[in-house]
């Protein structure tokens, strides 16, 4: 297991005072809460940012975790002294963040000597829900038009009979439905932790999250497409095959189109109620003077057009 | 391991819940639910809490409102402020994310 520098992670000295700490807790968490962040490793810098806050809050547990001397370093090897803890006492408490995730780092100093506030906590005899799990869902845009189904696989923590955590993982297959939409959630009903006693099973939550398309973009059920258009079809007007995520469409680029127009695709978006739109954005490319030919059209043109794309720039 | 296909409840904008259905899901109380509603954080349609209908977004906004409030101890209103921009730098994300050309063309 790798020793965590709970100092580091706060981004405070060993020396900070117990206000310095909760300062620092505050400003961090508001940094790396996951509703708020869009770092990728948000989730797990706010897990660890409350695991080091709970120790370095407790001023016993810290003169313990002091104890261990500044030595260490981050992702070091690490197992505990034997009888490290002797003469210290901890009245367990605290908490506040999702404690049930705390790292084997953190178990092996403070173990079952520390129950998360408003975790795990289970007595014989109570009835508690069961947690809810949260998990992301990766699709494709093509997915959201047409439904799809997923196979997902989950690690959960579980409790074994000894009351020892060990991770399981199960796969679930899961239907996708038409329509969905980025960020939206899936929710399955007692499929999360399973209830103590009479209490109900957690749900789990499916979050749906877009890969990245090679044509397309979205934007809430609406859907864009830079299109591009030979300069004559601009100018003389054509029509044209186009990509929908829903298979090619005949388009008519209309005549005198320029640069940047938009072209909207009613209800050809992401369909739902209402559907959202499919926009086309106009890009004319220019065709390569790489041959004899082409170098006499463009010329040909030059003399016969008087074309000053700067007219209007005073220049 | 083999298994049925499991189909959920998609949470959209056509899903309904009731007080009690959105408490429950939150495990929480309706009288928490009753405050984000009167905080201008949820907005069921219907006059009285028992007539309340919820979107399926609701459930979103009310799990996240409940982990703000727990994580970073801010009170409803400060809650209600910090969801609404979430929301809104999202939107403005999806926006950028849609000008952000790369050179694939």
């Amino acid at each position: 297991m790798d020793f965590k520098d709970y100092y580091k992670i706060m981004g405070v000295e060993r020396g900070a005072s117990q206000d310095d700490i909760k300062r620092a807790y505050r400003k961090l968490a508001r940094k790396y809460h996951p509703d708020v962040s869009k770092e990728t490793d948000a989730e797990a810098r706010f897990k660890d940012l409350g695991e080091a806050y709970a120790v370095l809050k407790d001023p016993e547990k810290r003169a313990a975790y002091d104890q261990l001397g500044a030595n260490w370093k981050a992702g070091q090897e690490f197992r505990p002294p034997p009888d490290w803890d002797a003469g210290f006492e901890f009245s367990g408490g605290g908490g506040g963040a999702d404690a049930a995730a705390f790292s084997d780092f953190f178990e092996s100093l403070f173990g079952h000597g520390f129950q998360p506030a408003g975790g795990a906590r289970h007595e014989a005899g109570m009835h508690v829900h069961g947690e809810d799990h949260h998990a992301k869902v990766l699709i494709d845009l093509e997915d959201a038009y047409r439904g799809a189904s997923r196979s997902i696989s989950l690690r959960a923590p579980e409790l074994d009979s000894t009351g020892h955590v060990s991770t399981r993982t199960r796969t679930l297959n899961v239907k996708i439905p038409k329509g969905v939409k980025q960020g939206q959630r899936i929710r399955l009903s007692g499929q999360g932790s399973p209830g103590m006693g009479k209490g109900r099973a957690g749900d789990l939550y499916l979050e749906i999250e877009f890969n990245p398309h090679s044509l397309f973009r979205v934007e809430g059920r609406d859907v864009y497409l830079e299109l591009p258009v030979a300069p004559w079809e601009a100018a003389l007007g054509a029509t044209v095959k186009a990509p929908t995520p829903d298979g090619p469409v005949d388009l008519k680029i209309p005549k005198g189109t320029t640069r940047g127009r938009k072209l909207r695709l009613q209800k050809r978006g992401i369909p739902g109620s209402p559907p959202g739109d499919l926009y086309v954005e106009v890009v004319i490319t220019v065709p390569p003077a790489d041959s004899d030919a082409a170098r006499e059209l463009y010329q040909k043109m030059q003399r016969d057009l008087a074309y000053d794309p700067r007219s209007k720039m005073g220049v | 391991m083999t298994q049925n296909t499991l189909t959920g409840v998609l949470l959209d904008e056509r899903t309904e819940l009731s007080l009690t259905e959105l408490s429950d899901a939150c495990s929480t109380s309706t009288e928490w639910v009753i405050e984000l509603v009167h905080e201008g954080v949820l907005e069921p349609v219907g006059r009285q809490p028992n007539q309340w209908r919820f979107s399926g977004t609701s459930l979103k906004r009310a799990h996240a409102a409940m982990r703000l409030q727990t994580d970073l101890k801010i009170n409803l209103a400060g809650v209600a402020l910090a969801l609404d921009l979430i929301e809104e730098i999202e939107t403005m994300r999806e926006r950028l994310h849609r000008f952000e050309k790369d050179d694939s063309i």
